[in-house]
């Protein structure tokens, strides 16, 4: 199988590599897929809370390069958003952006799952669930 | 010869290096093909243009100048194996060769029984072979294999029944190059009055094999695998204690004594021929060899890495094969990491069902390792310098991966990976 560029530029010079505290009040933390179907994915956030913006976020991922790529570009575009925006972020636009083929859209589908993930735990430790510092619509 | 083709130093190559002189990509993958020897290449020359004769003309010297070249590929495949000339029957190659081989005595053999017995390690050419035999009413027992890959005699033992008329377990098997025990299952068989097949793709040129000692009854032979052309093989088939009969699969000319019709591949043949002399020849050597490089890749990467496993018997083992699982790092992102080398891998993501390796799976290795797992092929063109370069490489890629991998580090804060509740896919 062959590559996209950008699929192998993210695999070669992933971004946002590491972990912030999972104990902190301010950071969500997403752990999808499993190690038995080859992929797992830690997707990291570090939410303001008084604008809800995404300050930070970090990954690993073990996996094929297209989950490597999907959860770097993830952590990319999540970053500067607020969590409303970050959440409308849909699998699709990342096959899109990295060209994948038909057999990688799960590796899409588990960096989708993944920020939602991240997301959900950090408004759980914003109070029950509720989603504090996130304006009503 | 009056052609005036170049024979190619091994194998063209596309990319080069300054990398200690070696060239780039190494083809390290030497279980799903070899390069050609050139040597191989240089005697089938003559038979495209110059020799091109149909072997079945028995009517003027083009013909007995092709069938002669196809007799002598028939002696050297002989003498490699123990066999007979009239013992050897040209195929396209192993794939054929199983489907003959199991559906031809599946078939001769219906009066007598309709059970088969072969191995859940074996090659999709035998277990797809059975499979298909299942719908038209045979049963198939297949036999687990140990934790090393070996089959447990005791096991086949069992399962032989008055039923029984073919049990199929190949010599060494593609994936982790285990070396079954032939000679024994061979015995039993023959004790038993039960014919015996052996897939010896990945054997044959690389082990000894002889087919009387060894009590095979049918053996199925790939020129690719061992430095000839792709594209053809052969069967082995017993005459004689007992004498082996097979329907034919393909009808036609009668070609090869009726149990493969067909005009006979002349010059790739010759170079199965060819490609097993020079086996015979240099196997002592090679395989000496190879298992020294085989070795010295295994300790470079062990040596540096912590948490390697190896897939499958060390001590039953092809001297060029090396299967191991890497923990922590998915198997299709380090092929891509080291992407100037060819290998390959267990993990699912390389293969067209998204399942990972049934044969690691069938050893007992975990999934999370299965999709882990690299195997290396050495072969007769691979240098030491160059096992050396696949060692760094491999050690590096997966040391990146690992800082990459989460896994990697909840294992390093003491967190037991089977104990975690994962979300699933």
């Amino acid at each position: 199988m062959s590559y996209s560029d950008k699929v192998i530029d993210h695999y070669n010079n992933p971004r946002n590599v590491g972990s912030l505290d999972k104990a902190s009040h301010d950071v969500g933390t997403g752990l999808v897929g499993a190690p038995e179907c080859g992929d797992v994915m830690k997707l990291q956030i570090k939410v303001n809370r008084e604008t809800s913006v995404i300050e930070d976020a970090k990954f690993k991922t073990f996996g094929c390069g297209s989950a490597i790529a999907s959860s770097s570009l993830a952590t990319e575009w999540v970053k500067g958003k607020t969590v409303d925006e970050a959440l409308a972020i849909k699998n699709m636009d990342i096959v899109k952006e990295l060209s994948l083929p038909p057999v990688k859209i799960h590796c899409s589908v588990l960096a989708e799952d993944a920020i939602r993930a991240a997301i959900g735990d950090w408004k759980k430790k914003q109070g029950s669930g509720k989603p504090v510092a996130v304006e009503a619509k | 010869m009056s052609t005036d083709v170049k024979v190619p130093q091994v194998a063209a190559q596309k990319h080069s290096s300054n990398h200690k002189g070696i060239k780039l990509p190494i083809y390290m993958d030497n279980h799903a093909t070899t390069p050609m020897d050139p040597r191989v290449l240089e005697e089938m020359l003559p038979y495209f243009m110059e020799k091109f004769g149909n072997a079945a003309s028995r009517n003027h010297s083009f013909g007995w100048v092709a069938e002669e070249g196809v007799e002598t590929a028939r002696e050297r495949i002989a003498k490699l194996i123990g066999a007979t000339t009239k013992e050897v029957i040209f195929t396209s190659g192993a794939t054929e060769s199983d489907n003959l081989a199991i559906k031809g005595v599946a078939e001769m053999y219906r009066e007598k029984g309709n059970h088969i017995i072969t191995a859940v390690t074996e090659h999709k050419a035998v277990l797809d072979t059975c499979k298909r035999l299942e719908k038209y009413g045979y049963r198939v027992t297949y036999l687990p294999v140990q934790k090393d890959g070996l089959v447990d005699l005791d096991d086949l033992k069992r399962a032989i029944d008055d039923k029984t008329i073919l049990v199929t377990i190949m010599a060494a098997n593609n994936e982790i190059g285990v070396l079954q025990p032939i000679a024994e299952i061979g015995k039993l068989c023959h004790e038993r009055g039960v014919i015996f097949h052996t897939d010896a793709t990945q054997a044959i040129g690389k082990i000894p094999l002889d087919v009387s000692k060894q009590n095979v009854d049918l053996a199925s032979i790939s020129a690719h695998k061992m430095y000839g052309p792709k594209g053809v093989g052969a069967l082995y088939v017993r005459r004689k204690s007992p004498r082996v009969q097979i329907s034919a699969i393909i009808d036609g000319g009668g070609h090869e004594r009726g149990m493969r019709s067909g005009t006979l591949n002349v010059p790739s043949i010759v170079g199965l021929g060819k490609a097993c002399a020079i086996a015979q020849e240099e196997m002592p050597q090679e395989s000496c060899r190879l298992a020294g490089l085989r070795n010295r890749l295994r300790e470079r990467i062990t040596s540096r890495l912590d948490e390697v496993y190896l897939n499958g018997s060390m001590d039953h083992r092809l001297p060029g094969n090396l299967n191991i699982s890497f923990a922590y790092v998915e198997g299709e992102s380090l092929l891509m990491g080291i992407n100037d080398i060819a290998v390959s891998s267990g993990s699912a993501c390389t293969s067209a069902t998204l399942e990972p390796s049934y044969v690691l799976k069938a050893l007992g290795t975990g999934d999370d390792l299965a999709h882990s797992s690299i195997r290396f092929g050495i072969g007769r063109f691979n240098t030491e310098a160059e096992v050396d370069y696949v060692a760094d490489r491999v050690v590096e890629t997966v040391e990146r991966l690992r800082e990459l991998s989460p896994l990697y580090e909840m294992a390093k804060e003491g967190i037991n990976l089977k104990d975690v509740k994962w979300a699933g896919e």
